[in-house]
């Protein structure tokens, strides 16, 4: 990581407060030091979404129309937190999401969070970086900035920050599906980051210091670490295998596809909320709980017939090669060959009559004091509307077999603005303006 | 007790700089702290459970006694506090029917006084305004008050430490459980209030505030925890004794040895955190009390020592970072108003009966404290 030399380090004995007042007039500059430096020269390739060719260790680029992190080539870390708001000054919560950003804009482009960095200020104040990632590149560094639907109104009505009116209507709770075994503990939240990176300590760098920042703002009210990417969102990328075993993504909303992504993934002008929302999307989080020690001891034949694809190549059944097209027609002895109540004749768009931007990581959690390991899919889906994209599709699935392998332990949902626009831009600035 | 090395070093070379500042005779002192100063005058205040009545609300600036009668039934406590609570002067531990005399250097500004019957809360307040001189101090000046200020406010905790750990001891030597369970809590404040300053006596801290666990293979479990096991586990005393005693003897060294600590700023402004530290590591989670579950008391003698310490640097800060010092007032405000949910008669609510989102506000706001705190150490590190 690099830092900016050109501060006095004494700066690092300032205050929270005038740190936030120093964040914004100083993203020019930082801006300006980060095309000096080696790393940051690819922060300036043009397209994120053509990046899928890029260095895993390069920088994804912060500003666009759209927030980085979702058509982004997905990356193989996550560090996915939510977090609760605990004041109820608008103008301290403002304060923190402009110093969020400039901390955001910093750390994708590989630079310490803070302008004085890990080692470079006094000997008496506490580090504007934390440190862990000195020497590591940017990554692939992608943090995405999610609303909930708690951050409009509270529980009992109370429009916490003038914001209740510009709440949209497609962003609320959602229901409830057969099965859900729900931790209110680690579902919702106000507010939430999706850090995504190549490196592990990268993503967890970048969730650690939003914390550190927004003390006696917001509170961490549950995090997930994923590993392993679950899905692809390029054409460019091989499908990875999720615990299950299985190809998981082949069929998924790609970047390169922009015509469907553009109807299914971005809120669009004449959407509810599009004064502040369009070319957001909206992002739903389910932590899948997959029971692991049953599904290992099943047959290679119900595990193929649960999902609807062959285990090794990933094709559909009834056909040779992963992106063989999904034909529901074919047979195979006296019934269809991909079985009605598989996860992918019902979750197929054909069937669910939607998409969904899938972009979902595996976990393992140690284990559940049973001798089991606690591990799954912490889902993730990006849609336009969450009513016509993921709770569609759930709702499809209620007879889907491989329910039986599975529990949802978690949900969320919120609204993410659309991308930074520039150096003065900051997350959230249309919807508090 | 922390388990950190870390915070053993904070008051490195603290006593060597006893030598070198010398209590100033413009310092306030208390009854317990031995400082000198000529009071032309004998300002009664009139404490009891519910009324703190002091006799002048206008003074000249200069040196005064005030004499504190208790009227009340229970402990109570005496300050004068200039803005943001920084401690002029305070008369510690002052049991029912006693009076006790506070001498303070009050130079010309606004002050508040409080009695703090049961030694829990803001206090019942009044103003006082004292009219005349305001000498203008160097900065050098200012942070030199801050370490004397300090110092005397030590002096006045340990004072009250060895009164009231002496009754303590009394009590569990009397096989007087439940007199003593009421007692565990009262003594442990002054402990508590200044904890970093009692840890810098590295041999010493172990043996009065070890929990059980922490001793070295054939050392014994001795100290307040020791007792608090006995009195909560099994109610039976009676082979205490020797624990009491020793308690007693150790604590008397520690207020010996701890008299003569004088903190330079950096060092008060480190201590300040590592009181916030020690609410994060052990009262938050129940670690400090966990036989009694009077880890709120703990608690709320750490912030009360932690403001006390921050305060004393007030006028340094006020000049150098006002920004910081309103956030900080802010923030001691905020958690002080968290922890105020939970005052449960003359005491505070055992720890065992709050609720995982009680205990996530309580940490949110030390969390947010803390935060603020940890910038004071830059500012005076500017001098």
């Amino acid at each position: 990581m690099t830092s900016d030399a050109s501060r006095d380090p004494r700066r690092a004995g300032l205050s929270r407060r005038r740190f936030f007042g120093l964040a914004g007039a100083g993203t020019a500059g930082v801006l300006a030091a980060g095309a000096a430096g080696g790393v940051i020269g690819h922060a300036t390739a043009a397209d994120p979404t053509a990046a899928g060719t890029a260095a895993a260790t390069d920088a994804v680029p912060f500003t666009g129309d759209h927030q980085a992190g979702i058509v982004t080539p997905a990356q193989d870390r996550l560090h996915f937190v939510a977090f609760d708001v605990i004041t109820d000054s608008r103008d301290d919560l403002v304060e923190m999401l402009q110093a969020w950003t400039a901390a955001a804009r910093r750390m994708t482009a590989g630079q310490d969070a803070g302008p004085v960095g890990a080692v470079d200020g006094g000997q008496y104040a506490p580090p504007d970086d934390t440190g862990e990632a000195i020497g590591l590149p940017a990554s692939g560094l992608t943090l995405t900035i999610g609303f909930g639907p708690t951050l409009f109104t509270a529980a009992d009505g109370t429009d916490r920050f003038g914001i209740a009116g510009r709440r949209p209507e497609p962003l609320a709770e959602l229901p409830s599906f057969p099965g859900d075994a729900l931790d209110p503990a680690r579902s919702g939240g106000d507010l939430c980051v999706q850090a995504c990176a190549n490196d592990p300590q990268v993503a967890v760098h970048a969730v650690r210091n939003l914390s550190r920042l927004g003390a006696g703002v917001v509170s961490v009210r549950w995090s997930q670490l994923g590993f392993g990417r679950t899905s692809s969102t390029s054409s460019a990328q091989a499908t990875p295998r999720n615990l299950f075993g299985f190809k998981d993504g082949t069929d998924n909303l790609k970047s390169e596809n922009g015509s469907a992504v553009e109807r299914f993934v971005w809120v669009a002008d004449g959407d509810p909320g599009a004064d502040w929302l369009a070319g957001g999307s909206y992002v739903v989080t389910r932590r899948i709980r997959m029971r692991i020690e049953p599904w290992d001891t099943s047959t290679l034949a119900e595990q193929e017939q649960t999902i609807g694809r062959t285990k090794g190549a990933g094709a559909p059944l009834g056909q040779q090669a992963e992106f063989d097209p999904v034909d529901f027609t074919v047979r195979a002895g006296t019934g269809p060959a991909i079985p009605e109540n598989s996860h992918v004749f019902l979750a197929h768009p054909t069937n669910s009559g939607t998409a969904i931007l899938r972009r979902g990581y595996s976990f393992v959690d140690g284990s559940d004091g049973l001798g089991r390991l606690d591990a799954g899919l912490f889902f993730i889906a990006y849609e336009r509307n969450p009513e016509t994209g993921f709770v569609q599709v759930q709702k499809n699935l209620r007879m889907d077999a491989m329910n039986e392998y599975i529990q949802h332990t978690s949900s969320a949902v919120f609204a993410c603005p659309p991308g930074i626009s520039g150096p003065d831009d900051w997350w959230g600035r249309a919807l508090f303006s | 007790m922390s388990m950190h090395a870390r915070n053993r070093t904070i008051l490195a070379g603290a006593t060597a700089l006893a030598a070198a500042l010398t209590l100033a005779a413009c310092g306030g002192g208390s009854d317990t702290g031995g400082a000198t100063g000529d009071a032309g005058d004998d300002i009664a205040v009139a404490a009891g459970d519910d009324s703190c009545d002091v006799a002048k609300a206008d003074l000249d600036a200069g040196t005064h006694r005030f004499t504190v009668t208790n009227g009340g039934s229970k402990v109570t406590e005496f300050y004068v506090y200039a803005d943001g609570d920084r401690v002029m002067g305070e008369v510690e531990n002052i049991a029912p029917g006693v009076a006790r005399e506070l001498l303070v250097q009050l130079p010309a500004g606004d002050y508040e006084t409080a009695c703090k019957p049961g030694m829990i809360g803001d206090g019942i307040r009044s103003t006082l305004t004292v009219s005349g001189d305001a000498p203008s101090l160097s900065q050098d000046e200012t942070l030199a008050q801050a370490g004397t200020d300090y110092q005397r406010y030590v002096q006045s905790q340990t004072g009250a430490l060895v009164e009231q750990t002496t009754a303590f001891v009394n009590a569990v030597k009397a096989g007087d459980v439940a007199g003593a369970k009421a007692l565990y809590p009262v003594a442990r404040t002054y402990w508590e209030r200044i904890e970093p300053v009692a840890e810098s006596f590295g041999d010493l801290d172990p043996i009065i505030d070890g929990r059980e666990g922490d001793q070295a293979e054939g050392e014994d479990f001795t100290g307040f925890h020791r007792l608090e096991q006995a009195l909560w586990q099994t109610g039976d005393v009676s082979a205490m004794g020797p624990y009491a005693d020793q308690l007693l003897t150790n604590v008397q060294e520690i207020a010996t040895r701890a008299n003569d600590v004088q903190l330079d700023p950096l060092q008060l402004a480190n201590g300040a955190k590592a009181l916030l530290d020690e609410i994060a590591n052990g009262k938050i989670t129940g670690e400090e009390d966990r036989y009694s579950h009077t880890d709120l008391w703990d608690f709320a003698a750490n912030l009360e020592g932690s403001q006390a310490a921050v305060q004393a640097l007030r006028p340094y800060l006020a000049e150098n970072d006002a920004d910081l010092v309103a956030e900080i007032d802010d923030r001691f405000a905020a958690t002080g108003q968290e922890l105020a949910q939970y005052r449960s008669g003359d005491g505070w609510t055992s720890y065992d009966q709050l609720t995982e989102e009680q205990l996530r506000g309580l940490s949110d706001s030390i969390t947010a404290l803390t935060g603020s705190v940890s910038q004071v150490a830059a500012v005076v590190a500017q001098r």
